[in-house]
């Protein structure tokens, strides 16, 4: 079911009624029957991977907290007999039982999701070297790729990790930790949300509030706007330029570089827009993916910015383990008594980042594109952090810092950057992208830009009009959002005002939004019979 | 005192907000759809039927083959037949089935024309024609059934409960004939039946490719027997009919699965493909190369479709009803100019 259906829409209204007519207590129950009626609309095959998942990690979080228990119940009953040494040997014993547990359950389940997601990628680099060696390639396997199990795993695995750190307890109502895993309006794009993020949001009884549900359903609205206004129209004139190398090159990539950028913004924050505003609906406050990230002046703070909570994942599950773990320890001792002090502090970050990058890449997707992209991102990342001090003496010696125009400079600068780093999801091969990038300056094709071609790309005059007053309204929207809530400034105006504003932007989601049957539904009727 | 103050103070927002976001919605809807009566005519006559006083003594179910090939005028004029052609572009006939459903909750006619045309389509076939048939159909159990039953798998039912959701983005291509057809569009048909005036004579007639299976689908068959099934339970005789054409061919092995069916069921068949008898001459009675029949075919036609209904089935004769022969004088009058039209249209083009 996607948020983009009718269907999704009378599920919600449903849910919604439900979930406000039974009391408090069951609210819960509610969202769980919900999340799995939507998570078995996409197919019931699907259920298995989302219950092992669930049951797996839910399994592993209570073992880790019962030999905790069981631990201190020993240490308390043979306090006076066990030795000091004693009661250490003991604790380090529990603690390696308890990293056994963790380990197997997040190989368990990240071997799952490598196994449906990365066969194929695996098996067509294999072919590769065995047609090199002319052998017999092999047959690609066909797997099912579960709805969200990119984002149900992590979100699983950050909570067992959390439960061994002891961040947090572990969740004794399996069924309560199968909400937190299927939570249905995070289960298709995230956010990837923690345990203690969502645990009073989703557990609490609710009452309807006016405000909530209405601030609820403007999001939603808000992100319907992103993704059928601008998205789905800005894609047709893209996949036109994108699926034909041969004649979209040159000057083309400049516009391909600003219509992807468009279009993955107002896709992917607009679905966010959707998750959270359906959250919000039922009293459930998901955390915010995105926060103006084209506003950034690095690439550094785009990161902050953009897919907050995968950032966030990264950082705290790969990022810090790797840094603060004995071999790399070692190694950083190692590095500072050989290499110095300032290269040896930062080999570790070095390589701490590129598995965050390599990792980052991979999990996007199973291409080498996508390995290419992260690790490219890693490279500019590094470099600009090593040119740091140079900017710096820059900034100092022009005297640029907090100068309009040279902010302007940078914001513009960072969009570029990211924008052609992500040509690597548009087209086919690394080498493609390579040659389509690198062929900008030397298309001799500029006049494409004023002449009329990009009329013939599959968009209309009007397309761009609405493309253009869309883009311009999500500019204005992330504008005033610097001081504070869109809708709370709304609110705050009289009645009348909220009302032609809101239905304003309704029938703009209706009339203008990229939906249907061919979307040209107009044309269907009238030219094909 | 304060409590019940916010909660009217909140009502009428709700329900003023409601009616004005309602009306909006309305008018955008009448604005937008597609006004059949100037554009794609085929998609008009479904609806023009309940304009028509239900006192029909026969109607005639089936594509375009019934509503450019039989004229009710002829049929009143020489036979006293009161009659009315449900059809619309390429009719399926789980649709032609939901149409007569439709039409006996309204009326009983004395016999009902099916087209088996249709028999040869298993599955729905596009979304335009399907929305030609269904648009016009006023809501009802049978019209909800015959959207389920004829939808595409990119068609979905909202969009025909709200059809803003289908045409929303016709607003980049409006005319003014949208704005002023808005809340009435003008007949284009005389009880069903859409005027053809020009002559394209059949030549180079294709001949009928084999086909790997003759059988008629299952599906069609369930839908036929539903058929048949209300015309025995409302008393009306049911009438298959292949109407007079030179293609799209109509195969031997259909003719003889459709024979068997009616020999079974006790029901009158009449296929005219190749029937002398009825005296058509497809150099000049066909305004497209033999596939339908231009208005001088069709008088032709129901000529010997009225002899034939009033020899075989003994329908009645309704001149004598002072009311439908009024009525009828006008949709002759009404009938002749717009011939007389056509034909200065086609003279002057």
């Amino acid at each position: 079911m996607q948020f983009v259906s009718y269907s999704f829409l009378l599920f919600l209204a449903v849910v919604f009624v439900v979930y406000y007519l039974v009391p408090g207590r069951f609210q819960w129950m509610v969202l769980l029957a919900a999340s799995y009626v939507f998570y078995l609309f996409a197919g019931p095959k699907y259920l298995i991977y989302i219950m092992a998942t669930t049951l797996t990690t839910w399994l592993a979080a209570r073992q880790i907290d019962n030999l905790k228990a069981r631990q201190d119940l020993y240490l308390e009953e043979n306090k006076k007999s066990l030795s000091r040494e004693e009661k250490k040997l003991y604790k380090t014993a529990t603690k390696k039982k308890q990293r056994l547990v963790m380990l197997g359950a997040l190989l368990l389940n990240l071997g799952i999701l490598a196994v449906v997601k990365y066969t194929n990628f695996a098996i067509s680099n294999i072919n590769a070297v065995i047609n090199l060696a002319g052998g017999k390639p092999l047959g690609f396997v066909s797997l099912v790729l579960p709805l969200g199990i990119s984002f149900y795993t992590f979100r699983a695995l950050s909570y067992l990790i959390d439960v061994y750190r002891k961040t947090i307890p572990a969740e004794k109502n399996v069924f309560k930790f199968a909400l937190f895993v299927s939570f249905f309006p995070q289960l298709i794009q995230g956010p990837i949300s923690r345990f203690t993020q969502l645990e009073s949001g989703l557990f609490s009884p609710h009452r309807l509030s006016w405000k909530r549900v209405s601030f609820g359903l403007q999001r939603i609205l808000w992100g319907y706007m992103k993704k059928m206004v601008i998205a789905d129209r800005i894609v047709i004139g893209l996949n036109t330029m994108t699926g034909d190398t041969a004649t979209y090159a040159g000057a083309y990539v400049l516009v391909e570089v600003f219509f992807y950028a468009i279009q993955l913004y107002a896709d992917f924050s607009g679905g966010l827009d959707m998750a959270i505003g359906a959250g919000q609906i039922f009293g459930v406050t998901l955390p915010e993916n995105f926060e103006r990230p084209f506003f950034s002046k690095s690439i550094k703070e785009y990161w902050n910015r953009w897919h907050i909570t995968m950032g966030a994942w990264f950082t705290d599950y790969i990022f810090y383990p790797i840094s603060v773990c004995k071999p790399m320890l070692n190694l950083s001792k190692w590095s500072r008594s050989h290499l110095g002090p300032v290269l040896g502090r930062r080999l570790s970050v070095y390589l701490s980042s590129f598995a965050v990058w390599l990792a980052t890449g991979v999990w996007h997707g199973a291409s080498w594109n996508f390995v290419f992209w992260g690790l490219s991102n890693y490279l500019v990342i590094m470099i600009s952090q090593e040119l740091e001090p140079l900017y710096r003496r820059f900034h100092q010696k022009f005297d640029v810092n907090g100068n309009l125009l040279y902010k302007i400079f940078q914001v513009a600068r960072t969009f570029l950057l990211m924008g052609f780093l992500r040509m690597y999801d548009c087209f086919d091969s690394v080498l493609t992208t390579w040659r389509m990038v690198a062929g900008v300056p030397f298309g001799g094709n500029w006049n494409i830009l004023w002449n009329g071609s990009l009329m013939q790309i599959g968009l209309t005059a009007a397309d761009y009009v609405i493309l253009g007053a869309g883009i311009l309204l999500m500019f204005l929207v992330s504008m005033s959002q610097r001081s504070g809530s869109v809708r709370e400034k709304i609110h705050a105006k009289p009645y009348a005002v909220r009302f032609v504003i809101w239905t304003a932007l309704f029938m703009v989601v209706l009339l203008t939004g990229a939906y249907g049957i061919g979307y040209d539904a107009s044309n269907f009727i009238y030219n094909q019979f | 005192m304060k409590r019940r103050k916010i909660f009217w103070r909140r009502f009428f927002r709700v329900t003023v907000s409601g009616i004005v976001i309602c009306s909006m919605l309305f008018l955008l809807e009448r604005l937008l759809v597609p006004k059949y009566s100037v554009g794609t005519q085929d998609g008009a006559m479904i609806a023009e039927y309940y304009d028509d006083a239900p006192k029909h003594n026969l109607i005639i179910i089936g594509d375009s083959e019934m509503y450019e090939n039989i004229s009710p005028l002829v049929l009143w004029q020489n036979y006293g037949i009161n009659c009315y052609i449900r059809g619309s572009a390429q009719q399926l006939i789980w649709q032609s089935c939901y149409l007569l459903e439709d039409t006996l909750r309204h009326e009983t006619p004395e016999a009902v024309i099916i087209n088996i045309t249709s028999m040869q389509y298993a599955e729905p076939q596009k979304e335009s024609y399907n929305r030609m048939t269904l648009e016009g159909m006023r809501w009802s159990t049978s019209k909800v059934k015959a959207i389920f039953a004829s939808m595409t798998e990119e068609e979905s039912f909202w969009e025909y409960v709200f059809p803003l959701l289908r045409y929303h983005s016709r607003w980049n291509d409006l005319t003014e004939d949208d704005f002023r057809l808005m809340f009435s569009e003008e007949p284009v048909s005389l009880n069903g039946y859409m005027m053809q005036v020009g002559v394209k004579p059949a030549e180079n007639v294709p001949a009928g490719r084999p086909l790997a299976d003759y059988a008629f689908s299952d599906v069609c068959y369930e839908y036929l027997d539903k058929i048949t099934a209300l015309c025995k339970e409302y008393g009306v005789e049911l009438i298959l009919m292949k109407s007079p054409s030179v293609y799209p061919y109509w195969y031997d092995e259909w003719d003889a699965q459709i024979k068997e069916y009616a020999e079974k069921n006790q029901i009158k068949y009449l296929n005219c493909v190749n029937n002398e008898e009825i005296g058509l001459n497809f150099q000049t009675d066909t305004f497209d190369g033999g596939l339908h029949l231009n208005v001088g075919g069709a008088e032709i036609y129901s000529n010997f479709l009225g002899r034939w209904l009033q020899s075989e089935t003994g329908i009645s004769d309704l001149r004598g009803d002072s009311e439908l022969s009024h009525e009828w004088e006008q949709k002759a009058a009404d009938y002749d100019a717009k011939k007389s039209e056509k034909y200065r249209e086609l003279t002057d083009s």
